[in-house]
């Protein structure tokens, strides 16, 4: 592991103009430099903004890391079939709470990104899939697209270049499986949200079958400021295997939580210092590095560095940088349990492993925190788990069961707590109706 | 684990890959899929989603194997219903694999946490893949003490098909065959999660508040397949729910009786009684697929109006009174022999025989009534037909003419007067394979954009109804990338037995083979008509396809039989409708029919009048399975066995010999060869048909048109000229377009009503404009002269000026009620408000 | 019966499908539209979605029923999601969330806590209210946080939000803390499908109501106090240099 460089412990890029009045429009943006990446780009081969991409190391914002400049890569390079960018905005992982602020702060960041990208990847449409329950980021991402229409970034011969593209804003409708990217291609094409088999790959055959790029808001939010300082500056944040900076969203058990736009691999000791500490100075139980399908941490861990090497290491994952805080009045078992209903809640239902999984595990984390569970019950809920983690047709599964196996680890006592109502009773264990 | 050192080199042909499979090398096709490999080498690996005709879906993950790949284990167990092989490939399947054991272990008591232990109620108990799979790898305790999901049971997802909802293990298999084999997605999943259920917007939990319209219908012609791939006892059917246990079941394979598609069927029975009909797989034909009529028509056989006893015609009643054999056949023979030797006597097969029972007919026509009197079409037919047949089917056999498969691979398809999923369901979904799977551009000269047309992701070129012939002459002129994609190698045109009612049309067909080099498939609709055409039961042409007027293969043929030089009758006989025609005029005396009905016929009437006449002045012998509408004019009614009854065989319309042995042993019901064969006994003659084996047999030794060095002996097809056809009537006037649906009053679908629950709709469609001209709002009536038929208007994507009905589903009885068919003139008007 | 998708309607669903290279990606936005006009899907829109799209009633259903935003009763002039999802639930989520099922079934007739997806009131009558659950709403830093119509109403407590409910079943439209003007769900419906006001001004203050919670600029603002930024970007950045194909 590389030493992170640290130029400062928050680095505003993305989040720079959120300050600003009217940060949303496109007067502002453009008064703030924006839509100045845009006319490089477009004099820029497509070939070369691909490697940019690949050069600044700037990896996936959604939760998986991919380098984004080697997934824009497997794009064909012909235009055979048409070819489409999508957004995904569908952003709904518990505890992950940075696109959303971001399209309603500053959308035109994202649609200028949008624009670079489809141009990169020779697209010449592109859908951003937005959460049905974000009105406002559908709102204001809206008005943005008509500002750039009208401006000349969007439609037809883009800024003189020859360029064509059409943006469609594209609303959701309730349901966290389409953050999965083929899922969410089901999902844009007027169907039930389950994932699809892979391959073929959506750089194969996406939406319509045609070759297609998912990605995220924060990812191509961050193209035109690539664009604008180059991968050097780019590398200047964060790792070498995770350059750049991140939308930290604290939430939580903290004094002042809130988006800390920092440098890759910033630990949550430098976080929780930024955010003011715990709240009322109860001390921190657990967190979750990138939302709710990241193993949990614990105070150990407050030094592990938060990038996607560090994070794996430590035995979890980076995510979405959604560190959820919470400290001693938690029930580590009733939160597993919370989250647990949710990805019951949220299974496609595709799969046997997710979603008879999810309901066994549900019934069996419902019974234990209502004081009705047995020792066995937690065996039993890891040996679910194993057989629900990897066996899964997509990763809802394998998240569904990161909060069980890392909370067993980390607060077994917690659970074995709550069966001591049934130690005194052992014959009738599991003979509750 | 590097790779093994092995001695020994595997032949890996081109687009093969090594790979090794519970430490057994093995070589794979490319693409093939890991859980296929694995059975060939005789490995099953468990799974319930997986099924060989159905896109992946990976699912149910029941089918989990561990997978190495250039050395480095992949870091989950990976789904062997999904993954293609891969050189250097290594599998470890739950036969040498702990994880794979335990993930496939893990999925299967996942999968019946939720399952019901209802196997002793369930129809599917004993024949079950989720009870043998639980019961072989299960646990034999279950570790799941909480709360099972519940539905209300079951629901009716069709008339046909019912569902429990809790006994669904999710596989998608029969949305999956629905949306892609069938093309009617009339079953999906709804719901999410663990409340996810297959089921309809009926059986969804969506208010009907404010409905005012229908979306797309749907009544599938397939649905009965979904029943049979479901792997647990979720689906069941109206008609065999409650009914039986599979292991208190016979089961013998069959062949089904309905369509010239010859479907490998196999019938379920018990004491006597058929329980039920399954598709039975024949990668040929009808891959593990039938039609619901296939499936669900077979109570006409048991029906209360069968008759088991033969009946004569008491002299002094007028009436038709039971006898024996004897002097029901004595009486028969004499009136016949009598009919004979005054004006002659006349043969009616109907479509529906076996190759033996057709040839029953043939040869008894031949020797017992000296005639060539014989025609098994009992439908609109036509001399121009009868010299296609002669010249270019007869004979044909799926080595040196169009098959299921050359219909797959076909690069692109022409279809004319024929409509596959109303005529032939499993050619439609051979048609509708071709163009999913193999880009088939499939052409459809037509009247509307039916669901044969959307589902084969057809083009249509509208034509007037009977202007098929001439919009095939003007396909160069008009559509030319048409007779470009049938010039190439293996195109095929596929026709039906409408084009009998199109004057020109197999004339400009065989001109446009010709040109083209496309193959020509004739599909007829009914089951006998191909092994009547080779049996000889036609005015023009000997069993084995040569014609009457050949001399060699009569002296043949004669030698064959063994009956005296000069015995055939050399000149042409009359065909149906001159048959009926003579009868009627008093110039033929006797008849002997097997199963026509007069509404079937161009002129139902002409058919009464003729089957009234012989009534009072000749003699008619009918051969009945149940009473038919000949039998009010029979002298003699002799009873015949259904195909269940009997073996035989039916050549389908490859040509494809389908032979099947009798399913229900012993009920005393005798084939019409048999029959035949006693009767000509009476009339001191020998048929040798006294089993079908025996028919079969003699059969064999006749020549065919096929054996035949050169083709000198076919008859060359006759020139017709194109009808044309008024291109607008104006006013009132109308063209008829007609066709008959695969389910309506067809009298082998009675006692039926889950099965006719599914039919399509009563509805006569015109175009739009065509009604807004006529003032047709809500109903329309058709009429002729002879009378008229009512019925609700659908907009369609009609020529103008016509109107198109369903041949014979409920009131529109075209036929008997307008004596009108495909092409004629009809008056269309606002129906009388009803 | 008449239709109950009046021209207006019709027009609209053309407008939807026309945003698309293939028409059946305008069902989940034509689904949106169909609970503008009748507050909930029925078999109706069912119908309709599937007449516009060519589909069976069975497609569409199954797509209708996957997702939890199509609601299959009429839901009220409002519909509140509280989220109760773990973190929100921590820091009293699930609290406001028992309280406005009590505090909103005493006003019922049987007076019974509200169930999820439950309405007090009339649908279709001001003040009628519809009560969810909801998973994440991805307001984390700002919980616990609930909805009207999908406009956001941060760090709530629960007398905050009984005061919420109290004033939207008296009719009125407390402003939320971020999202335009309150309006109805229906109207909500309407823009999700991609129909906003037309005049100018209106439209102007929907997307321009204020939203920047201080949570939400904590960081950049910390940062401008501190003078921490990012490495300033070079002034002239080259391309990379890339073999032409």
């Amino acid at each position: 592991m590389t030493e992170p460089r640290k130029p400062a412990p928050v680095t505003p890029v993305l989040t720079k103009t959120w300050l600003s009045p009217r940060s949303w429009t496109l007067d502002t943006y453009t008064k703030l430099e924006g839509y100045t990446a845009l006319p490089k780009a477009l004099k820029a081969s497509p070939e070369q903004l691909v490697q940019l991409v690949k050069d600044s190391g700037l990896r996936g914002r959604g939760g998986a890391g991919f380098p984004a400049g080697v997934k824009w890569s497997f794009m064909p390079p012909n235009e055979d079939k048409p070819h489409y960018l999508v957004i995904n905005a569908d952003e709904g992982e518990p505890g992950t709470c940075k696109d959303i602020p971001l399209m309603m702060a500053d959308p035109h960041s994202l649609i200028e990104g949008c624009v670079i990208a489809s141009y990169a990847m020779r697209a010449h449409h592109c859908f951003i899939y937005v959460r049905g329950e974000a009105l406002h980021c559908i709102r204001r991402l809206n008005a943005a697209v008509r500002e750039a229409y009208q401006a000349g970034y969007l439609g037809k011969n883009i800024l003189d270049s020859g360029f064509d593209l059409d943006i469609v804003v594209h609303p959701g409708a309730g349901a966290y499986i389409c953050g999965e990217e083929t899922a969410l291609l089901d999902s844009l094409e007027g169907r039930r949200g389950q994932p699809r088999l892979k391959p073929p790959f959506p750089a194969a055959a996406g939406l319509y079958a045609a070759p297609t790029t998912v990605n995220n808001v924060e990812t191509i939010a961050s193209v035109p400021f690539i664009v604008n300082g180059g991968s050097d500056w780019f590398r200047e944040m964060g790792t070498e295997k995770s350059p750049g900076p991140k939308i930290y969203s604290i939430s939580g058990h903290v004094e002042k939580p809130g988006q800390y736009e920092a440098p890759l691999g910033t630990t949550l000791r430098d976080l929780l210092e930024l955010a003011g500490g715990m709240k009322d100075g109860i001390p921190l139980k657990f967190w979750t590095p990138g939302g709710s399908s990241t193993p949990m941490f614990t105070a150990e861990h407050l030094d592990v560095p938060l990038d996607f090497e560090g994070a794996a290491e430590a035995g979890s994952m980076l995510g979405t940088t959604a560190v959820q805080v919470f400290n001693e009045t938690v029930s580590v078992p009733w939160a597993v349990m919370k989250w647990t209903q949710f990805y019951k809640h949220e299974s496609c239902g595709k799969c046997t492993p997710c979603r008879e999984g999810t309901y066994w595990l549900t019934q069996i984390l419902e019974r234990m925190v209502a004081g009705n569970g047995t020792e066995a019950d937690i065996d039993t809920l890891l040996d679910v788990c194993d057989n629900v983690l990897g066996r899964s047709f997509c990763a809802l599964g394998d998240g569904a069961v990161s909060p069980i196996t890392s909370g067993i680890q980390y607060f077994r006592d917690e659970f074995l707590a709550l069966c001591d109502k049934q130690k005194a009773a052992p014959a009738l264990a599991g003979a509750q109706a | 684990m590097t790779a093994v050192q092995e001695p020994k080199k595997l032949e890996v042909p081109e687009g093969h890959v090594t790979l090794v499979i519970d430490d057994v090398e093995v070589v794979a096709p490319k693409g093939e899929l890991i859980i296929r490999t694995a059975e060939r080498l005789g490995i099953v690996i468990p799974r319930f989603c997986d099924h060989p005709l159905l896109d992946p879906a990976g699912a149910c993950r029941q089918c989990l194997v561990e997978v190495e790949m250039g050395g480095r284990p992949m870091p989950k167990p990976q789904a062997s219903c999904t993954m293609t092989v891969a050189d250097g490939m290594v599998v470890r399947t739950q036969r040498t694999s702990k994880v794979a054991d335990k993930a496939q272990q893990g999925v299967m008591e996942l999968l019946l946490i939720n399952h019901p232990l209802d196997c002793p109620i369930c129809d599917k108990g004993g024949e079950c893949p989720l009870q043998n799979q639980a019961l072989a790898h299960g646990r034999a305790d279950s570790r799941f003490v909480d709360v099972k999901r519940t539905f209300p049971k079951p629901i009716n997802v069709s008339t046909q098909v019912l569902l429990d909802r809790e006994r669904c293990v999710l596989c998608q298999r029969c949305t999956r065959f629905s949306a892609q084999i069938a093309g009617d997605p009339f079953i999906e999943l709804l719901e999410r999660g663990a409340d996810q259920q297959v089921g309809t917007e009926a059986t969804s939990e969506i208010t009907a508040l404010n409905k005012t319209s229908e979306g797309k219908e749907f009544a599938s012609y397939f649905s009965g397949n979904t029943i049979q791939i479901c792997p647990v006892g979720a689906l069941t059917s109206a008609q065999y729910r409650f009914r039986s246990r599979p292991f208190d079941l016979v089961s013998t394979p069959s062949v089904c009786e309905h369509c010239s598609s010859g479907c490998a069927e196999r019938t379920d029975w018990r004491r006597g009684k058929v329980q039920r009909k399954l598709a039975g797989n024949d990668p040929e034909v009808n891959e593990e697929w039938i039609c619901d009529k296939g499936r669900f028509a077979f109570r006409y056989a048991t029906a209360a109006d069968r008759i088991t006893r033969p009946l004569v015609r008491d002299k002094a009643t007028g009436e038709l009174v039971e006898s024996s054999w004897t002097e029901a056949l004595r009486m028969a023979a004499d009136g016949l022999a009598t009919a004979r030797d005054a004006k002659g006597a006349g043969v009616l097969t109907g479509g529906r025989l076996t190759v033996e029972d057709a040839y029953a007919y043939a040869k008894f026509a031949r020797i017992a009534l000296r005639t060539n009197d014989i025609d098994f079409r009992a439908r609109a037919h036509s001399d121009e037909e009868l010299s296609f047949l002669a010249s270019s089917v007869v004979g044909t056999t799926p080595e040196n003419g169009v098959t299921f498969t050359a219909i797959e691979n076909a690069p692109a398809v022409l279809t004319v007067a024929f409509e596959p999923e109303e005529e032939a369901p499993i050619v439609f979904l051979r048609l509708r394979k071709a163009a999913r799977k193999n880009n088939t551009a499939v052409f459809h000269i037509g009247q509307w954009t039916t669901t044969s047309v959307t589902k084969t992701s057809a083009s249509l070129l509208a034509c007037q109804p009977g202007g098929e012939a001439a919009a095939i002459e003007g396909l160069a002129t008009h559509a030319p990338d048409v007779v470009e994609a049938l010039r190439k190698n293996g195109a095929v045109i596929v026709f039906g037995e409408r084009a009998a009612q199109v004057p020109g049309l197999f004339s400009a067909l065989t001109k446009l083979s010709a040109e083209t080099g496309a193959k020509l498939a004739w599909i007829p609709r009914r089951a006998g008509e191909r092994g009547a055409l080779e049996a000889g039961a036609l005015p023009t042409l000997l069993p084995g396809g040569h014609p009457v007027t050949d001399a060699a293969a009569r002296a043949e043929i004669e030698r064959a039989w063994g009956v005296d030089e000069g015995t055939l009758p050399a000149e042409p006989g009359r065909d149906t409708s001159a048959i009926l025609a003579a009868a009627s005029n008093g110039k033929l005396s006797g008849l002997v029919v097997g199963g026509v009905d007069p509404n079937d016929l161009p002129d139902p009437a002409l058919a009464r009048e003729a089957l009234e006449t012989l009534s009072g002045n000749g003699f008619i012998v009918s051969l009945e399975l149940r009473r038919s509408a000949v039998h009010d004019y029979a002298h003699v009614v002799l009873p015949i066995a259904p195909s269940v009854e009997k073996a035989g065989s039916y050549l389908n319309w490859e040509g494809r010999r389908r032979e099947f042995g009798t399913t229900l042993e012993g009920t005393g019901a005798l084939p019409d060869g048999r029959v035949l064969d006693t009767l000509a006994v009476e009339m001191d003659v020998d048929l040798f048909t006294q089993t079908p084996a025996s028919a079969a047999g003699d059969f064999a030794r006749l020549p065919s048109v096929n054996d035949s060095s050169a083709n000198g002996s076919r008859p060359s097809m006759l020139e017709v000229p194109a009808a044309q056809v008024p291109s607008s009537l104006g006013g009132p006037s109308a063209l008829l377009a007609t066709w008959r649906q695969l389910l309506d009053n067809g009298s082998m679908q009675d006692d039926e009503p889950a099965l006719a629950g599914t039919a399509r709709p009563v509805v006569a469609r015109v175009s739009e404009s065509t009604a807004r001209a006529l003032g047709l709002n809500g109903t329309a009536t058709v009429s002729t002269a002879r009378g008229s038929i009512t019925l609700p208007v659908v907009h369609a994507d009609l020529p103008d000026g016509v109107v198109w009905l369903p041949a014979d589903s409920g009131d529109s009885t075209v036929r008997a009620t307008l004596g009108a068919g495909h092409g004629d003139i009809v008056t269309l008007a606002r129906g009388e408000a009803s | 019966m008449t239709d109950v998708f009046d021209t207006q309607t019709h027009e609209r669903a053309e407008a939807i499908i026309a945003r698309y290279p293939q028409a059946r990606s305008a069902l989940l936005p034509m689904l949106h539209l169909v609970q503008s006009v009748q507050g909930f899907v029925s078999q109706a829109g069912i119908a309709f979605c599937a007449q516009k799209l060519d589909l069976s009633t069975a497609e569409v259903s199954a797509v209708a029923t996957f997702y939890t935003m199509y609601k299959r009763k009429p839901c009220g002039e409002h519909l509140v999601s509280v989220c109760t999802n773990t973190l929100c639930a921590a820091l009293g989520g699930d609290a406001i969330y028992t309280r406005l099922k009590e505090h909103l079934g005493s006003d019922t007739p049987d007076g019974k806590p509200l169930g999820h997806e439950e309405t007090v009131g009339t649908p279709g009558e001001s003040g009628s209210v519809t009560l969810e659950h909801a998973e994440c709403l991805a307001a984390c830093d700002l919980g616990p946080v609930l909805q009207v119509n999908y406009e956001y109403y941060d760090n709530l407590t629960e007398d905050k939000a009984v005061e919420l409910v109290d004033a939207l079943r008296a009719g009125d439209k407390p402003a939320p803390t971020r999202g335009a003007p309150l309006r109805d769900f229906k109207t909500a419906e309407l823009e999700l499908a991609g129909f906003f006001p037309e005049d100018e001004e209106t439209y102007r203050s929907t997307v321009d109501a204020p939203t920047a919670a201080e949570e939400t600029v904590r960081g950049a603002r910390m940062a401008a106090d501190n003078g921490w930024t990012a490495p300033a970007m070079p002034a002239k950045v080259a391309m990379p240099e890339v073999q032409k194909k």
